[in-house]
């Protein structure tokens, strides 16, 4: 295999362990990263899935055609089509445009879930694992109760509570998704407690909180993140269930799952209604876990 | 003028019914400069005593004194940087994720010193590393460079004290020695006070004027190096480390 000149001093640079700078280093870990991603087919197919659900989300207007909300009723049910591509819906609305723009409400519930719940699973968990004593028993009981309920069957109940709507929705996904965040960043926290380079640290004068965002965090950072991937897609089932069920995105807001659910009614007659956005979240969940199972044998050092 | 002066000291560990004391009545004086060694068998609260003197166990009683000050068991940030330990294990001891210069100046940002880069230069200058060790991370050094990073990470505190907890036992015997060495040259050229605990005898005889030797959480006596080269020692548990350290003699019969 030939190189440019240019490309393979870039490579020789990065996968060089004679650092000169923390530049280089940091770069060289992203880089080694990254070709032990390329190594793992199934897990950059995730990957290429998952870019290409941002790439769409973000060009949603450029690469439509049709306003996904606006109705034409002569048009209603029309079957796949060189005009649409994917048929058009009871409303006569163009499914491919609902399909694209709905990728944008997926991507904002799955990352906004994720925002959420990361820093507070992992605030929850490693203080209780580094702090121990009551405060450990208060907090872990407190996600023992959240962990008892079946995490569909409580969304549902929070976004009942909370009223149907796609940022109730969140809540109430984030209500769900963050306990077992939380024992995972506790038992990773628990392993390196009493590590001596925590000792160390604390011997020099560390705060909790210093050792818990300088120390515990790049440790525990690969596992969450691993976690959180594999999570995405869950995240994403449970947004089209709340969808379906009504409880989530309101009409005429595109959503895989309410887009699905709406097509139930013309299932014999207008196929791609329901068969469209169910391909569309089983192709999106299924990157999200390959995307994870890989990250997984990239990052995390017990699986290296 | 004694640096460190220890009296009383009993240390537990657990509460309650579960309560054991590990130490349990252990006084002593060291000297400025001086280097004290702690030598027993594993389990005798060696490395215990250390663990109190260093802020690590804070489950004890009795009067300890560092630099004309009485130590409380919290202690303030300035005591801190009085004396900082050296761990057994330099695999451990290192964070992992962290390259060696993030590792030096971590100590620095806790205590607010100014002059980061220079002085996180001279640390590794001091422990004998080449400077760009400090883009590395710690899988990228050898056992022996890792304990120089630990002792540099100890010393950029400037501490008056050093407490050694078996700084050799998990390296190799050509490296112990650079070790030891190493800790002999900071120790002349810093002015600094060391508590050495090792099982070693040979170690502690190398770095230590004065050795205590511990048997269940007690000091069983407090030997000179000269004592203990010429074998004039009292404590027949003693005598029994020194036989034990000369390895297997055949008997003379």
């Amino acid at each position: 295999m030939t190189r440019s000149g240019y490309f393979n001093d870039l490579h020789n640079w990065l996968i060089s362990e004679d650092f000169t700078s923390t530049r280089q280093a940091r770069l060289h870990k992203a880089y080694v990263a990254w070709l032990s991603l390329l190594a793992n087919p199934l897990a950059f197919a995730g990957f290429a899935v998952v870019v290409l659900l941002i790439l769409i989300a973000t060009l949603a207007p450029i690469i439509t055609l049709h306003d996904p909300v606006s109705q034409d009723l002569t048009m209603a049910l029309k079957a796949p089509s060189a005009a649409h591509w994917f048929g058009t819906d009871e409303f006569g609305r163009d499914v491919y445009a609902r399909l694209v723009y709905g990728a944008r409400t997926t991507l904002y519930i799955s990352i906004l879930v994720t925002v959420i719940v990361a820093p507070i699973g992992f605030v929850i968990g490693a203080m209780s694992g580094y702090l121990s004593g009551w405060i450990d028993v208060v907090l872990m009981r407190i996600t023992d109760i959240f962990l008892s309920f079946p995490s569909l069957v409580l969304a549902l109940a929070f976004s009942a509570a909370l009223g149907p709507g796609i940022e109730n929705a969140v809540i109430a996904i984030a209500l769900t998704v963050w306990p077992p965040i939380a024992r995972l960043a506790r038992a990773e926290t628990l392993t390196f407690r009493n590590a001596d380079f925590v000792v160390a640290a604390e011997l020099q004068g560390a705060g909790m909180w210093r050792i818990l965002l300088r120390h515990i965090v790049p440790l525990c950072a690969p596992s969450i993140v691993v976690r959180l991937t594999l999570n995405m897609s869950s995240i994403i089932l449970t947004a089209a269930g709340l969808g379906f069920l009504g409880l989530g995105a309101q009409p005429p807001m595109p959503e895989w799952g309410a887009m699905a659910a709406s097509g139930r009614q013309y299932l014999l007659d207008a196929w791609w209604l329901t068969t469209i956005p169910g391909i569309a979240i089983l192709t999106v969940s299924l990157a999200f876990n390959l995307l994870g199972d890989g990250l997984r044998d990239i990052m995390d050092p017990r699986n290296a | 003028m004694s640096m460190i002066n220890v009296d009383h000291l009993a240390v537990s560990y657990g509460r309650g019914e579960t309560m054991t004391r590990v130490v349990k009545d252990v006084s002593f004086d060291v000297a400025e400069g001086e280097s004290f060694g702690l030598v027993g068998e594993s389990g005798c609260g060696k490395s215990t005593v250390l663990g109190a003197l260093g802020g690590r166990n804070r489950q004890w009683t009795g009067t300890i004194t560092i630099d004309g000050e009485t130590i409380n068991q919290k202690r303030s940030i300035s005591q801190l940087a009085k004396q900082q330990m050296v761990f057994q294990d330099p695999f451990g001891s290192i964070h992992p994720r962290h390259t060696i210069g993030r590792a030096l100046l971590e100590p620095l940002e806790i205590h607010g010193k100014n002059n980061r880069q220079e002085r996180v230069e001279k640390a590794l200058k001091d422990v004998g590393l080449p400077l760009n060790f400090r883009y590395r991370f710690p899988h990228q050094l050898s056992g022996g460079q890792r304990q120089r990073v630990a002792i540099a990470r100890a010393l950029i505190l400037e501490p008056r004290i050093l407490l050694l907890d078996e700084p050799t036992s998990a390296l190799d015997v050509s490296i112990q020695a650079e070790i030891l060495n190493l800790l002999k040259d900071l120790r002349e050229r810093e002015k600094l006070t060391y508590i050495l605990v090792s099982h070693d005898l040979a170690v502690v005889a190398h770095l230590c004027d004065r050795i205590a030797v511990m048997q269940n959480g007690t000091f069983v006596e407090v030997a000179s190096k000269k004592q203990l080269q010429n074998g004039s020692v009292t404590h027949p548990y003693t005598r029994t480390l020194i036989d034990g350290s000369r390895g297997y003699v055949v008997k003379q019969v």
